[in-house]
C-alpha cells in the first residue's frame, strides 16, 4: 500500500520547493522508486543536477548529491563516472538546463555512452526565471520573451539523445506515474548512457500562458499525446498529429565507456612493462 | 477492485499539501475534495485503493493505507 | 643512485609533478599552447591506473576535474587564455563548494584567441579576479622547468591542504622551452593529502567549523553522504539566504586563505639585501631580470631580483619592506601593467614604481630592463 518514500529523502527537506501542480514532484517520485526496485546503496550512487527547478531534486535526496551549475551535470557526473566507474550515477534537470546550456554536455555523453542514468524533466520552459521560453517551447507559444508567440522551432529532447548515440532512449509523462518508474529501472539497469525523458507541466510559467486553465487542463493533455510505441504502428500520420510517442524508443548494446577506458589501461600497462 | 472498497485509510499530509487538485480530478470514485487550499477526505467509503491520488500527487502529501 | 634524469619542456615537467603529486584525473580539451600537459597525462595516466578523459569542451574539462576531485581523486586541467575564460564559471563553483583541484594556464597573448603562439603575462589579474564573487586565490608562477615540476606538486598539496582550486600559470616561453630536469625520488618531495573525516556519518557537515576554516572533505562513495551546491551554503551544505550564515560563510573563505599566507607564499630574492633597485618579475621574464641584474652589478650598479613565487596571495610584508630601502621597483612583465597594480597598492608611496609593459607577442629582453633601471636611478 502506500509507498514510503520518505526513506530516500533527507529529513526536514520536505515540502519541496515546487508549484502546487508541479509534474516534478511526480516525476521525483517515480525515480525514487526506480532507484529502490534497482536497489541502488545510497553511498554508492550520485545524484547530480544542473540549475533550475528539476536540479533541486538531489538536495532533497538522501544520497551522494551535487547541484552543479547550469546545464553542467552531466559532464560533472563524466567525471565522477570516470573516477570512480564503480558508482551508479544518476543526473536529473530541466530542458533548458539538459539541451540548451547543457546541450553539448549531454549529447557528448550521449556520444561516449558512458553508463548513467540521466532523466529529463521536459516542462517547455523555463521556470525558476519565471517562464523564458526554452528549447523544447513549442512553435508558436507564449513565454515571458516570446510574448508574440515563439518563434523557434523545437528540439525533440529523445530524439537528441538517439541521434548522439544514447542506447538507451525512452519517454513518458507525469501522467503516467507507474510508467516513469518502469522506464528509469530499465535506465538504470542498462549499461551505457540511458535517456528518459518525461514530458511534464509547469502551471505557473507555461500553462497559464497558454490556453491551460488549471493543473488538471495540463495532466489531461499529457495523457492525450501520449501515444505507446506499439500502438502508434497501427495509427495514420493524420493519427499521430500532436502526438508524442511514449515507452521505450530506443535500445541496442555498444560498448561503454568506462569499460572501454579500463582497455585503454590494459594497454598502456602492457606498453609499459 | 471494487472488492477492496471500503478497507482504505487515506492519509493527507496537510503540511505537503499544496491544494494542486490533481488528486481530487483522477480519483475515479470521488472520495476527495478540496477544502479551501488543502484536499480532504470526503467519502473514504468510496475508495477503492488504485492508488491513483497517491501515485500522482506532487507534493508527498497522499499516503493510501490498508485500514 | 643517480638520479633519473630528462630534457624536458615546461610543459611536459608539469604533468610529471602532477604525477608525482598523486594526480589520477585528468579532464582537459586542446588549445595552444597547453596541449603537451593533456598528451603527457594521456600517457601517463593510464599506466598507473588513473583516468585522462579528453571532454567536449572547456567547461566540461572542468566540470570533470571537480566531479572526479569529489569522488576523492587529485584532479588537474590544463588549458590557455581562451579556454581560462571559459573555465571561470567552474572555478568559482571550485571557489564556492571547495573543490581541491588544479588548473594549469600555459598563458598566451589575448584577448580572446590573440595569439595562440606568443607568450604572454596578461592573465595574472584573471588568476586573481577572473570569476565573479569574493573567493581566495592561489597561483604559483613558475619561472623554469624543474620549477614547473616542483610547483605543480605544491599546487596538489595546497589545493588539498586548503580545499580549493590552485591555479599553476605560466607564460608559454617557459611551458615551451626545454631544460634538463631531475626527478626527485619518491619521498623526497613533500605530498599532501586530503584531510578526510574522522566524524560518524550522521555528524559529518561538509563546511564543519569546528576543525577550523578548512573542514574534512568526504569522497563521495565513501560512507559519507552529502550535499554539494554552487549556492550560498550553511556548514551542512545545504543552501541557505540567512544573511549572519551567508556572511560567515564567505568570510572564512577568505580568512582561511589570508591566515595561512607564511606557509602558502614563495619568493626567491637574488642580491636584493643592498639593491637600490629591484626588478620584480615573475615567470620568463625573471630570467631576464636576473641576468640584467648581474650585468647592472658588473656596471657597478646595485640592483636586486625579486621573484615572487606566489602571485596569488602576492607577498605584500616582503615588497613592502623591501620598498622602504630601495629607490625604485621595476616590473618587466608581457601585459600593459597588470602586477604593476598589485605592487603600486602595497608599496603606496614608499619608491618609484615603474613598468615594462610588452605585448608584441616577444620576451622582455634584459636591455630593456637595464635602460629602464639607469633611467630610474
Amino acid at each position: 500500500m502506500a509507498y514510503d518514500y520518505e526513506k530516500n529523502i533527507r529529513p526536514g527537506k520536505l515540502p519541496h520547493i515546487w508549484c502546487p501542480g508541479c509534474g516534478h514532484g511526480i516525476a521525483m517520485k517515480g525515480l525514487i522508486r526506480a532507484m529502490d526496485t534497482c536497489g541502488l546503496d545510497k553511498n554508492n550512487t550520485a545524484m547530480v543536477s544542473g540549475i533550475g527547478c528539476a536540479s533541486r531534486l538531489p538536495g532533497y535526496m538522501d544520497y551522494c548529491t551535487l547541484h552543479t551549475a547550469h546545464g553542467r551535470a552531466a559532464a560533472f557526473a563524466t567525471g565522477i563516472k570516470m573516477a570512480k566507474p564503480e558508482m551508479n550515477v544518476i543526473c536529473v534537470g530541466g530542458d533548458g538546463d539538459g539541451v540548451a546550456i547543457g546541450g553539448n554536455h549531454f549529447i557528448h555523453a550521449c556520444r561516449r555512452n558512458i553508463d548513467m542514468t540521466y532523466v529529463v524533466f521536459n516542462n517547455y520552459i523555463y521556470g525558476m526565471t519565471g517562464g523564458q521560453f526554452s528549447p523544447t517551447t513549442p512553435t508558436g507559444d507564449k513565454a515571458s520573451t516570446t510574448p508574440y508567440g515563439n518563434p523557434d522551432p523545437t528540439f525533440d529532447i529523445s530524439k537528441l539523445a538517439i541521434g548522439a548515440g544514447a542506447t538507451f532512449v525512452a519517454r513518458t509523462t507525469a501522467f503516467h506515474a507507474t510508467q516513469i518508474d518502469k522506464l528509469i529501472v530499465q535506465g538504470i539497469k542498462h549499461k551505457g548512457m540511458a535517456v528518459i525523458e518525461v514530458l511534464d507541466d509547469c502551471p505557473t510559467t507555461y500553462g497559464r500562458r497558454n490556453r491551460f486553465r488549471s493543473v488538471v487542463d495540463m495532466m489531461k493533455r499529457l495523457k492525450d499525446i501520449a501515444v505507446p510505441v506499439a500502438a502508434a504502428g497501427k495509427m495514420s500520420p493524420e493519427q499521430l498529429e500532436g502526438k508524442v510517442l511514449t515507452g521505450v524508443l530506443h535500445q541496442e548494446d555498444r560498448p561503454e565507456y568506462c569499460e572501454q577506458y579500463t582497455e585503454v589501461i590494459k594497454r598502456a600497462q602492457a606498453q609499459s612493462e | 477492485m471494487s472488492q477492496n472498497k471500503g478497507k482504505a485509510k487515506i492519509e493527507v499530509i496537510e503540511k505537503y499539501c499544496k491544494g494542486c487538485n490533481i488528486c481530487v480530478a483522477f480519483c475515479p470514485t470521488n472520495v476527495l475534495e478540496m477544502d479551501g487550499f488543502v484536499v480532504k477526505v470526503a467519502r473514504l467509503e468510496e475508495c477503492i485503493k488504485c492508488m491513483q491520488c497517491e501515485l500522482r500527487c506532487p507534493d508527498f502529501a497522499i499516503k493510501v493505507h490498508d485500514a | 643512485m643517480a638520479k633519473k634524469v630528462a630534457l624536458l619542456q615546461g610543459n611536459e615537467a608539469c604533468a610529471h609533478g602532477a604525477v608525482y603529486a598523486g594526480c589520477t584525473f585528468f579532464g582537459g580539451y586542446p588549445i595552444t599552447p597547453s596541449t603537451e600537459v593533456a598528451e603527457v597525462m594521456s600517457v601517463e595516466l593510464p599506466k598507473i591506473g588513473g583516468a585522462f578523459i579528453q571532454m567536449e569542451d572547456e567547461i566540461a574539462a572542468m566540470a570533470s576535474i571537480l566531479g572526479g576531485a569529489l569522488t576523492g581523486a587529485k584532479a588537474m586541467t590544463a588549458t590557455s587564455g581562451p579556454g581560462m575564460s571559459l573555465k571561470q564559471e567552474l572555478l568559482g563553483y571550485a571557489c564556492i563548494a571547495e573543490i581541491p583541484c588544479v588548473i594549469i594556464n600555459v598563458m598566451r597573448g589575448g584577448p580572446s584567441t590573440g595569439m595562440p603562439t606568443g607568450p604572454s603575462q596578461s592573465d595574472v589579474l584573471q588568476a586573481r579576479w577572473g570569476t565573479h564573487g569574493d573567493h581566495p586565490a592561489i597561483a604559483l608562477a613558475p619561472s623554469s622547468c624543474q620549477e614547473i615540476f616542483s610547483e605543480t606538486v605544491r599546487a596538489f598539496n595546497l589545493a588539498e591542504k586548503y580545499r580549493m582550486p590552485v591555479q599553476v600559470v605560466f607564460d608559454e616561453i617557459v611551458g615551451h622551452m626545454r631544460e634538463r630536469i631531475e626527478f626527485p625520488e619518491p619521498g623526497e618531495l613533500e605530498i599532501i593529502d586530503r584531510t578526510e573525516p574522522t566524524v560518524a556519518p550522521e555528524d559529518y557537515k561538509p563546511y564543519d567549523t569546528q576543525f577550523g576554516d578548512v573542514a574534512p572533505l568526504a569522497a563521495f562513495g565513501s560512507e559519507y553522504r552529502y550535499h554539494v551546491t554552487g549556492l550560498n551554503k550553511a556548514e551542512d551544505g545545504f543552501p541557505t539566504t540567512k544573511a549572519e550564515l551567508v556572511d560567515a560563510e564567505q568570510r572564512r573563505q577568505i580568512r582561511k586563505i589570508e591566515d595561512a599566507r607564511a606557509d602558502i607564499e614563495s619568493n626567491e630574492e637574488y642580491q636584493t639585501e643592498d639593491a637600490e633597485v629591484i626588478v620584480l618579475a615573475y615567470g620568463s621574464t625573471a630570467r631576464s631580470g636576473r641576468y640584467a641584474v648581474d650585468r647592472l652589478r658588473e656596471e657597478g650598479v646595485k640592483a636586486g631580483l625579486f621573484r615572487p613565487i606566489t602571485l596569488w596571495p602576492f607577498p605584500e610584508k616582503r615588497v613592502q619592506e623591501l620598498a622602504k630601502q630601495t629607490k625604485g621597483i621595476i616590473v618587466p612583465e608581457m601585459n600593459l601593467g597588470q602586477m604593476v597594480l598589485e605592487v603600486e597598492r602595497v608599496v603606496a608611496r614608499d619608491c618609484a614604481v615603474e613598468l615594462i609593459g610588452r605585448v608584441d607577442g616577444e620576451p622582455i629582453t634584459p636591455t630593456q630592463i637595464m635602460d629602464k633601471v639607469k633611467e630610474v636611478l
